[in-house]
């Protein structure tokens, strides 16, 4: 109880001011309506007109509750005006990516950890690969899959794991480097082979490091799969509908999905989190 | 027995039944501030066993000669046996167990399963894994700890558990590198005396590394006393006490007579520098 009030304030604190700004953002709509109309404005009724504006350029929190309401619980879910149909859209595509992501940074880590030229040689071009914008990188992994015949949930999910796949061989290098010189010495005097200094010292020792990365590597994949999205013409899923809000200023439908995104993106961390405590409490490593 | 140990150890007569023996052994190691001489012509004999103490300011290439022993480490020159064969067949054949100046339990695994991860490598059946855990423990004193994880040990306990662990297969030299360097007096008086117990009852060689003088002299059979700048042996000095010793031998004037000989072998060797 007592830790949920500083996080409660903070919500309070962003409402209030989040209310507040919305009336001098939305307030020229409302003075223009009003000479149009010929009627003199009253300051309550400016603040009941910005926060009620059908296109507000920023809508009131209660006008995205309201829009994330109709479209969860009032839609089926197999509508596509349904949030909950375009959120499993792209979560599909983000937990695909997020699973080829990190098996990749695993199989990258493990080369170079274990292989001298793989240490030298992979490193420099995996940093490289994210200082490429994704924005600029996307379209392009899209056409070409598609020139391939591949489209759909793979493509999105390519983008995720090219998102992803960074954290985690960067966390797990560490992880697997992280046993000590004594405990490797250790392993040597009982002649111990190489895959079983892996799967019984190095590998245990890294699982800390692993799932702080998997966090970061989850809301990248989530990241990575919006960012597919708009490309691919505004189909479906939570970037399809960013966009096509943007098309056609529905600025509370694009807050909506920006709220859904980063529900479900505390939702998926969350759950790895969760996750996280279960294994290593198990382990007898529980933090 | 003689003959019998000759032919166990499949060592040519030369080496009579020396367990270890070291010839000349050099190691010098390549730095960034240029080669320095870790070991200089070390020679050396261990006896099946014996209990040798290797004792010597910082830099006198106990720890380094230790780790020869264990093929930790490759000598630049000179030759080593263990066994009577070279160190890294010894070390194929798991002849010896090695003890670290720190515990290095797995922090995720229990008591019991940190001392059956070497056994787990060197394929052990999962009875006899179980049954060798729970005699180790019990040589150790820790009989009960098997379930619970390291943290919930205190440092000694730690330890005994990492001796545990080196017992556990079938290896009859024990290698300790400095292992009661980090615990306290008390603590390492009570697990000195059970060591010697220890020994007493497994008949082990024991080759023991340490910077404490009454540690040397109360557990050895043998002390080796070594100095820096290069790592050599300055003095061997076969103890005359009985294998029998309480914690109070060490008042006695044969004890202190030893401990003398060697803090003048360690004050010669500093005067050398």
């Amino acid at each position: 109880m007592t830790r949920s009030i500083p996080v409660l304030t903070v919500v309070a604190a962003i409402l209030a001011l989040w209310y507040v700004a919305a009336v001098p953002m939305n307030a020229q709509w409302a003075y223009d309506r009003a000479a149009r109309a010929d009627v003199e404005l009253t300051f309550s009724d400016l603040v009941a007109d910005t926060w009620s504006q059908e296109k507000p350029r920023l809508p009131a929190p209660h006008q995205v509750a309201v829009e994330v309401w109709q479209t969860t619980v009032d839609k089926k879910i197999t509508s596509k005006r349904s949030l909950i149909y375009h959120s499993w859209i792209t979560l599909s595509a983000t937990l695909v990516g997020f699973a080829l992501g990190t098996t990749l940074g695993i199989l990258l880590a493990v080369g170079i950890v274990y292989n001298r030229v793989m240490d030298m040689s992979v490193m420099p071009w995996v940093i490289a690969s994210q200082t490429i914008p994704i924005l600029a990188l996307a379209p392009m992994i899209i056409v070409v899959l598609n020139a391939v015949g591949v489209s759909g949930l793979l493509p999105k999910a390519v983008i995720s794991m090219y998102l992803s796949f960074f954290p985690v061989a960067v966390g797990m290098v560490k992880g697997l480097r992280s046993p000590e010189v004594m405990q490797l010495d250790q392993m040597h005097t009982w002649h111990a082979s190489a895959s079983q200094t892996f799967w019984k010292l190095r590998l245990p020792a890294s699982m800390p490091y692993l799932f702080t990365s998997l966090k970061v590597a989850m809301a990248a994949s989530l990241v990575g799969a919006i960012v597919g999205e708009l490309p691919t013409g505004a189909i479906a899923g939570l970037g399809a509908r960013l966009l096509a809000g943007s098309y056609y200023g529905q600025t509370i439908q694009i807050w909506s999905a920006l709220i859904m995104a980063a529900a479900l993106a505390a939702v998926i961390v969350s759950l790895i989190g969760l996750i996280q405590r279960i294994v290593l409490k198990r382990m007898g490593m529980a933090t | 027995m003689e003959v019998n140990n000759l032919k166990d150890a499949g060592t040519p007569a030369a080496n009579g039944g020396a367990v270890i023996s070291a010839k000349d052994l050099d190691l010098t190691f390549q730095t960034n501030d240029g080669p320095v001489q870790a070991l200089k012509s070390v020679s050396l004999d261990i006896e099946k066993g014996d209990f040798v103490s290797f004792i010597g300011p910082s830099g006198c290439g106990k720890t380094t000669f230790l780790r020869c022993m264990a093929d930790l480490e490759q000598p630049t020159g000179g030759s080593i046996t263990v066994n009577g064969v070279s160190a890294a067949e010894a070390r194929a054949a798991r002849a010896y167990g090695y003890v670290f100046q720190a515990a290095g339990l797995y922090p995720w695994r229990t008591i019991g399963g940190n001392i059956s991860l070497p056994l787990e490598i060197m394929g052990y059946s999962k009875s006899d894994q179980r049954d060798r855990v729970a005699r180790v423990l019990e040589l150790v004193e820790l009989a009960g700890f098997e379930k619970k994880f390291p943290w919930q040990l205190s440092g000694g306990m730690q330890q005994r558990a990492s001796i545990a662990r080196a017992l556990a297969f079938d290896a009859d030299i024990l290698l300790m590198d400095e292992p009661f360097g980090a615990l306290d007096e008390i603590v390492r008086d009570h697990l000195n005396e059970q060591l010697l117990k220890l020994w007493a009852r497994t008949e082990k060689t024991i080759a023991f590394v340490t910077h404490s003088i009454p540690e040397a002299v109360y557990l050895s059979t043998k002390i080796v006393v070594m100095s820096p700048r290069p790592g050599r042996i300055t003095d061997v000095i076969d103890s005359p006490l009985p294998k029998e010793r309480p914690l109070d031998i060490r008042e006695t004037p044969e004890f202190l007579e030893v401990a003398h000989r060697v803090r003048e072998g360690l004050r010669a060797g500093h005067n050398d520098v």
